[in-house]
């Protein structure tokens, strides 16, 4: 090993960088979030619009995109960063307020306050994002680079530490990088936090000489978007988690398996595999060591199952995406039969940190046996939507109701959903869970790879449970008898419930085949796959028996036990609003000037209820379906 | 050759192969575990079809017998309550997804769904789960036999006839989760493929799907 060359190499590019980036520094910048949350908000737009702003005002402003700065609600937003301001990040972005901007503070000297977030530095004018109640919580690590620097320059990377500690460790044996993640015990961000480092030597031991490492980020659960935003807005961070990981177990090969829905990441991650191996940071000798190990993109067609580790490798070695039983497992036969490492875009993404800082500062973060941070997609009913990163141990109540500021139009609080479709719903009694991998597998969800779901009142749980048991049922390869078969006859009984049918026995089979399906399934997919019905039979029973023993529907959202009902005191006869919002003109005028709905043409797509006008507020649902006994006489 | 250790199956000791799958194991030494899906030769086993469940002392879960082996010193049961009540739960998962016409059928007397219910004492008209109904046609285009693909538990033991005695490849896996099924490539008729009509898949199929034509009654 050339040990003199690798942190001498590293000198060599971070001054490079930081010259590049200080004369853009230097300058006023504007930067765009344009991961896909951003860029389906729109901020593809708002990113022309500043330019064509800027050239018509001939301002010397440099725009560029970023990724996912983790306030996916205002989205779409921007940072201005002017000298002599602290740099502001505003949100809500339309052209109207991207024209003041450009007048007003990059043409101008006002910063607009009024419609800015938050301020990125510490100043004595505007709050920082710490200064809110989400940013005490927060402890951003993973995500620390993610919406600030240029997702396609390896230099924006390499002058914030980026492939520093690649260089550390190449002065140094590979095994001291396999002892510091041990020492960190770093667990795995997939789903059911497996100790990385423990996985890794498992590799190293099988003895062999050809062994690879795949990154595994096939996020597929309904609402989780979090290993996407981190391969969109740092890139490098994750391929130098991988080179790591590569030089730790002596791999010479490894693989992002990205699914194609995420054409972003696909692109910005091959675009920072160019420039990586461009820097010599991949490839043939790495910082002139004689180190090699090269990455390549696989693209997966989307199946869910293929996110479960043995179902992953037989889809890149062309076989059908379906697990195989384990043992063995892939740190001794993996991809062609070779021994394989295979963690989460997250997992990688911390051992940079790791390596640089130490695994003593890594552990003083989060609990004792879950060291570090835990990244969520924040999602539902709540507030504050969004990228949010926290260290183990947070409440679930400090996450929805301080990081997310609650829910939304004050609506109550029903239940968490965590863990996506392998995950379970946990109510408000659950909520000072503590989150990390033992509590939540304890109150029976799951970690997961970090949805969560918040979900109110106007939520039916039964139709929750439902929705993922659809999603699991569609995603089932179908190998195995208790997944292909029992997650189909859930779905029936479900849906059987959501209609209204069944009686106690129904209740009891569903939760035996529940029981059964998580015992007996071959793979993850399928034992996971009734935590959502397990759960809710647990903490929602009264919802269940409520749809079954009283055709009722609390929440009033399963179609067939409801109806809609306007109630003649409360209309007014000289509006007609909800007869022009009826799409299948059930709505009429009775002779006495009142509306009334036909509930023979009625569909129930809620449309009235949202038009009646607040003053009225005369349109109800009624579950039971049961029309008050007056009406009945008037309708005849 | 591989050592001969001593495990204990059900209270009874017995001297096995280390190494070795513990459902042939078992077989051999005449204690029944239902399967439909293990294969002898198959290195990496299938374990699809979930029936052959049993506990091992020292391990808190059921464990499945075709992909465990043998161990010195292993304490297996084939039977508990929780056993009893998966391998249930298994097989009327598979009947509510099989054409149940015994009398009807080629395999009658000798099929293997017929077996695991008579060792078992469990029923095949199983009442708990609503059948699956589908609208498959017989594939009757061989000459000497057909196949019922709504007859079909999905073991694979004829595609493995096929491919791996055979050397033919005319049919495999196709379709995923409750579509998932048995057929030729672009799903044509048997005779149509490149089937050679060898038959070693109708020898294979243990419950009726392929079969004889002059099996019919």
């Amino acid at each position: 090993m050339s040990a003199s060359g690798s942190e001498a190499i590293y000198q060599k590019l971070y001054e490079e960088a930081k010259k590049n980036i200080d004369g853009k520094e230097g300058k006023t910048q504007v930067l765009v979030g344009t991961a896909t949350c951003g860029v389906s908000a729109g901020a593809l737009k708002i990113k022309e619009d500043f330019e064509r702003e800027i050239k018509e005002k001939d301002l010397d402003v440099d725009v560029v995109e970023v990724g996912c700065i983790g306030h996916c609600y205002a989205e779409p937003l921007a940072v201005i960063a002017k000298p002599g301001h602290p740099a502001v990040c505003y949100g809500y972005l339309d052209d109207g307020l991207v024209h003041r901007l450009v007048e007003d503070f990059l043409a101008g000297d006002d910063p607009s306050y009024e419609y800015a977030l938050a301020a990125l530095d510490r100043n004595d004018v505007f709050p920082t994002f710490e200064d809110f109640p989400r940013g005490i919580y927060e402890q951003k690590l993973i995500l620390e680079n993610c919406g600030y620097i240029d997702t396609r320059d390896i230099f924006s990377y390499i002058a914030r530490d980026g492939y520093k500690a690649l260089s550390k460790a190449l002065e140094e044996e590979p095994s001291a990088v396999l002892e510091e993640v041990k020492a960190a015990n770093l667990r795995g961000r997939g789903g059911a936090g497996f100790p990385a480092g423990i996985k890794w030597e498992a590799c190293i031991k099988s003895g062999q000489d050809e062994k690879y490492v795949i990154c595994n980020a096939d996020e597929g659960d309904p609402g989780a978007f979090m290993d996407r935003s981190i391969l969109e807005s740092d890139p490098h961070l994750v391929i130098e988690g991988m080179v790591l990981c590569a030089y730790a177990i002596g791999a010479q090969k490894g693989y992002l398996y990205i699914r194609a829905e995420y054409p972003r990441a696909v692109g910005h991650v091959q675009e920072a595999i160019n420039q990586a191996r461009e820097k010599g940071l991949l490839g043939e000798s790495i910082m002139d060591t004689d180190f090699s190990f090269d990455l390549e993109i696989f693209q997966g067609s989307g199946a869910f199952v293929c996110g479960e580790a043995t179902a992953l490798v037989n889809s890149m070695e062309g076989n059908m995406g379906m697990p195989e039983s384990r043992p063995p497992r892939l740190a001794s036969q993996g991809f062609r039969g070779k021994p394989t490492v295979l963690n989460n875009v997250k997992t990688f993404a911390y051992v940079p940190y790791i390596i640089n800082r130490g695994a003593d500062w890594f552990k003083e973060i989060g609990t004792e046996d879950n060291p570090g941070t835990a990244v969520f997609s924040l999602v539902g009913k709540v507030n504050n939507t969004g990228l949010v990163e926290v260290p183990m141990g947070t409440t679930l109540r400090e996450l929805v109701f301080d990081v997310g500021d609650g829910l939304r139009d004050n609506k109550e609080f029903k239940a968490v959903q965590i863990g996506g479709p392998s995950g379970g719903c946990l109510p408000e009694s659950a909520l000072d869970v503590p989150i990390d991998f033992d509590s939540l597998h304890e109150a029976g969800a799951i970690m997961g790879s970090g949805g969560l779901v918040v979900l109110d009142e106007n939520d039916c749980m039964v139709s929750v449970s439902r929705y993922f048991l659809e999603f699991t049922q569609h995603e089932s390869c179908g190998k195995c008898t208790f997944c292909r078969l029992g997650t189909k006859h859930m779905l029936d009984i479900l849906n059987d419930i959501t209609r209204g049918e069944g009686d106690a026995e129904t209740l009891e089979l569903l939760k035996d085949l529940a029981e059964d399906v998580r015992d007996g399934s071959l793979c993850n997919l399928g034992k996971t796959a009734p935590n959502p019905v397990l759960t809710t039979l647990e903490y929602f029973m009264d919802e269940y028996k409520a749809h079954i023993e009283e055709g009722r529907c609390p929440a009033g959202v399963c179609r067939e036990l409801i109806l809609y009902y306007i109630e003649p005191p409360k209309c007014s006869k000289l509006c007609n609003v909800c007869v022009g919002s009826c799409p299948t003109e059930a709505i009429f005028t009775r002779d006495d000037g009142l509306k009334e709905i036909d509930q023979e043409k009625c569909v129930k797509c809620d449309n009235c209820l949202k038009a009646c006008p607040p003053e009225y507020n005369a349109i109800v649902k009624l579950s039971p379906p049961v029309l008050p006994p007056e009406k009945e006489k008037t309708a005849k | 050759m591989s050592e001969l250790v001593k495990i204990t199956i059900d209270d009874r000791e017995i001297e096995a192969r280390a190494g070795e799958k513990l459902l042939w194991t078992a077989l051999e030494n005449d204690i029944y575990i239902p399967h439909l899906c293990a294969i002898k030769d198959e290195k990496r086993p299938n374990a699809s079809c979930r029936l052959c469940f049993v506990e091992i002392e020292g391990v808190d879960h059921p464990v499945t017998a075709c992909t465990r082996k043998v161990e010195e010193g292993m304490v297996v049961k084939t039977r508990s309550p929780h056993l009893d009540r998966l391998v249930k739960t298994g097989f009327e998962l598979l009947l509510s997804d099989h054409d149940l016409k015994c009398a009807k059928c080629a395999a009658n007397k000798s099929c293997a769904l017929q077996t695991i219910a008579k060792e078992r004492g469990l029923k095949l008209r199983q009442k708990r789960f609503k059948l699956i109904e589908r609208d498959y046609k017989i594939d009757d285009s061989p000459a000497e036999f057909a196949y019922n693909r709504s007859r079909c538990v999905l073991c694979g033991q004829c595609v493995w006839a096929d491919r791996e005695e055979a050397k033919v490849g005319a049919i495999g896996f196709t379709q995923r989760g409750v579509n998932r099924a048995v057929t030729t490539f672009e799903d044509i008729p048997l005779a149509d493929s490149i089937c050679t009509e060898c038959h070693l898949c109708v020898d294979a199929c243990p419950v009726g799907a392929l079969y004889y034509k002059s099996d019919l009654k």
